[in-house]
């Protein structure tokens, strides 16, 4: 595999991921693995293992965006996620549109113009619930992988409503839940609608417009990816590669030069 | 004894050293030269006369119980009354910020707490009570209140907070209710409402004062209020040069006098010199930021704490916060103010100040700014402490960005307790915003 003209870095809370890219924008070779505590040998190693992959090149430009964007070395630029997540989505499907982002740290909202340049854009604050980890914590206390989540709140006959919107506090309310004998699944799908709910009430605030394009590893919860669609009305697009869509973004900036 | 310290402490030896003072900060600041690896010019001169203005405010504060009459009030107040009376005026809220700036607030707003204030109270109210309660300040000490004088047109949470002083100190408390402005031009009967309260507290301020209320000296001190109002609003109005001479982070800093000392004609000269600074300033095409290439308004209070990082912090990105509607709010009454007809024009300055007006009123003279400033964005500060101020923030900034086409940020923070503050979410929220600017 030859060609690679950049390398995009997404060194993120729960994930870092890097990506190639040839000199018209395609994606050539990503790599993903979870956030170690040393990331800066990390985003080194998998930039080394990455232009392994490629081949005997000539190691090209590199953005990093994330947030241990200051940890990797040699990158060219450190761009933000919101910039870097709207040039990713503009790139993988040639158009704008409101970008829901929820990664494991943070949830965003980004409304993305013609250019690819992000207009207007809205972050959870102080607060993990609508965020990954938000699921991932809930799924550990129920002893289900996070893979299973999604299509177990799908395949839910009933559902449990989970009033509160705070991590903390919706274990507690699980926990009460599990106590009275609720069923595992109507729990998992109350805890996905109350996520959704909180996800879509931010993303009004940056004027939530078709199309609706969902990124970040949330992204692959086709659970998450209904009830979004239901919320709002709108058909949920995604990117080819969602949990890849800031590394890639950062790639087309570092294309840019 | 108090007159003795007040002649010692204050008039023959502190005056004098806080003059020499102020000549030892204008040498520095006069070495001082910019450079390309200073994003900032080095600051404005008028601040070391500023210093010493409030240091010799506060210094007069020390030695002023038993030799002046002393009235402590709220920031949007009818101080003008009391200094025809010969009142010593102290501002708890500025004696807050200026906690919070000298990183002092936190501590004190804990002392508050411990002593069981909710720390959903505005930090301002925690930071002077925790000051009362344990006696700790920066300024030294704080003179006992002898005449209370609260005024609702900025918050609620004064009425509560000066009641709390009241019991206290056990001396009388005035109150003033500005009735909320939904319209843009307040009710005959708003005006007659609020003036007759303005001239309800004579009787109460004479009694206190122990002298008679003079109508002469009331005009003349409304003028000079003016003056120096319509001199600050001149100030604040040069920032619409590019580039501008001077930041809202600038106009923080110089914003003591105007609140504080207000209707003196030590202040109405101390802006002229400060005018006349920027002047020279914008005839050197001088910009406060060496590299302006954004332009943003502010909206809310400052974080005190955080305004040198975030102002360099900024300024290293060519971004200058060239206006804000905080320190607007002390500049923009300037025009109501009428010293042929003084209570009458300052029942409308005080019913008229932004916070006492209504979401849509404040949206509008919002977007003026984004034009008459040509900011390229605006920042809201959502302050946790300042209900009044952020509430309806999330609609005025969905109608900036719709009706203006600028980016608007909302960063999340408080004025005074860094506890509510995440540098590193701030920092992220920021960082995209610049990008959105074009950096």
């Amino acid at each position: 595999m030859t060609g690679a003209a950049a390398i995009g870095v997404d060194a993120g809370s729960t994930t870092c991921k890097v990506v190639a890219v040839d000199e018209t924008g395609a994606l050539l070779a990503s790599r993903l693995e979870a956030t170690h505590p040393r990331l800066e040998e990390q985003a080194a190693g998998l930039i080394t293992a990455l232009v392994g992959d490629l081949g005997p090149v000539e190691p090209p430009p590199v953005v990093a965006t994330g947030y241990g964007r200051q940890l990797v070395r040699g990158a060219a630029r450190r761009v933000t996620e919101i910039t870097c997540h709207a040039r990713g989505v503009f790139g993988a499907l040639g158009h704008g549109g409101t970008l829901v982002d929820i990664g494991g740290q943070d949830a965003k909202a980004i409304r993305i113009g013609e250019e690819g340049r992000p207009i207007d854009f809205a972050m959870n604050d102080k607060c993990a619930a609508g965020t990954g980890r938000f699921l991932e914590h809930t799924a550990g206390r129920l002893g289900v992988a996070v893979a299973d989540l999604g299509p177990r709140a799908l395949g839910a006959t009933a559902e449990e409503p989970i009033s509160s919107t705070c991590t903390v506090f919706a274990e507690s309310e699980i926990i009460s839940l599990i106590g009275r004998g609720a069923d595992l699944d109507a729990i998992i799908r109350g805890l996905h609608r109350s996520l959704v709910g909180r996800i879509v009430a931010m993303a009004r605030t940056v004027g939530l417009g078709p199309p609706l394009i969902l990124s970040g590893g949330v992204a692959l919860n086709p659970g998450v990816r209904a009830m979004m669609e239901e919320a709002t009305g709108m058909a949920v697009i995604l990117p080819p590669h969602p949990q890849l869509t800031g590394a890639y973004g950062a790639a087309l900036i570092a294309l840019e030069g | 004894m108090s007159r003795l310290g007040h002649l010692l402490g204050y008039r023959l030896a502190g005056r004098p050293l806080l003059r020499l003072q102020r000549r030892r900060d204008e040498r520095r600041l006069d070495s001082l030269r910019s450079g390309p690896d200073r994003p900032l010019e080095p600051p404005l001169r008028s601040i070391a006369r500023m210093k010493e203005m409030m240091s010799g405010h506060y210094l007069e504060g020390r030695h002023a119980s038993g030799v002046r009459p002393v009235a402590w009030v709220t920031s949007g107040a009818s101080t003008e009354i009391l200094l025809t009376l010969g009142f010593f005026v102290i501002y708890p809220e500025n004696h807050a910020a200026l906690c919070g700036a000298r990183r002092r607030a936190q501590h004190l707003c804990e002392v508050a707490e411990d002593a069981g204030y909710s720390r959903d109270i505005c930090s301002y109210a925690r930071t002077d009570l925790g000051a009362l309660l344990s006696g700790e300040t920066p300024v030294g000490r704080l003179p006992r209140p002898d005449l209370l004088l609260c005024c609702t047109n900025i918050c609620q949470t004064v009425l509560y907070w000066y009641r709390v002083l009241a019991d206290h100190f056990g001396c009388p408390l005035v109150l003033v209710d500005t009735p909320f402005q939904y319209g843009p031009q307040p009710q005959p009967h708003e005006v007659a409402y609020v003036r007759r309260q303005l001239e309800e507290i004579v009787p109460v301020a004479e009694r206190v004062a122990g002298r008679p209320f003079s109508e002469q000296e009331f005009t003349a001190i409304v003028a000079r209020a003016k003056e120096a109002s319509e001199t600050w609003l001149e100030i604040l109005e040069r920032a619409r040069h590019r580039p501008s001479p001077l930041t809202a982070f600038d106009a923080f800093t110089h914003l003591g006098p105007i609140v504080d000392l207000r209707g003196e004609q030590a202040t109405t000269d101390y802006y002229r010199g400060l005018l006349a600074e920027i002047d020279r300033r914008i005839a050197a095409g001088i910009g406060a930021v060496r590299e302006e290439r954004y332009r943003v308004l502010w909206d809310n209070l400052p974080i005190w704490y955080r305004i040198g990082p975030l102002s360099q912090w900024l300024a290293a990105r060519g971004v200058n916060v060239v206006a804000s509607t905080y320190a607007h709010a002390w500049g923009e009454l300037a025009p109501l103010m009428d010293p042929l007809h003084p209570f009458e024009s300052m029942a409308r300055v005080y019913l008229h100040p932004i916070l006492n007006r209504s979401a849509g009123q404040k949206l509008e003279a919002m977007r003026g700014m984004v034009d008459d400033f040509s900011a390229d964005g605006v920042i809201l500060h959502s302050d946790r402490s300042c209900k009044p101020y952020s509430l309806g923030q999330i609609d005025q900034r969905d109608g900036l960005v719709n009706q203006t086409g600028v980016p608007a940020l909302l960063l999340e923070a408080d004025h005074n307790d860094p506890r509510s503050f995440s540098e590193e979410q701030a920092a992220s929220r920021l960082e995209a915003f610049v990008e959105m600017l074009g950096g």
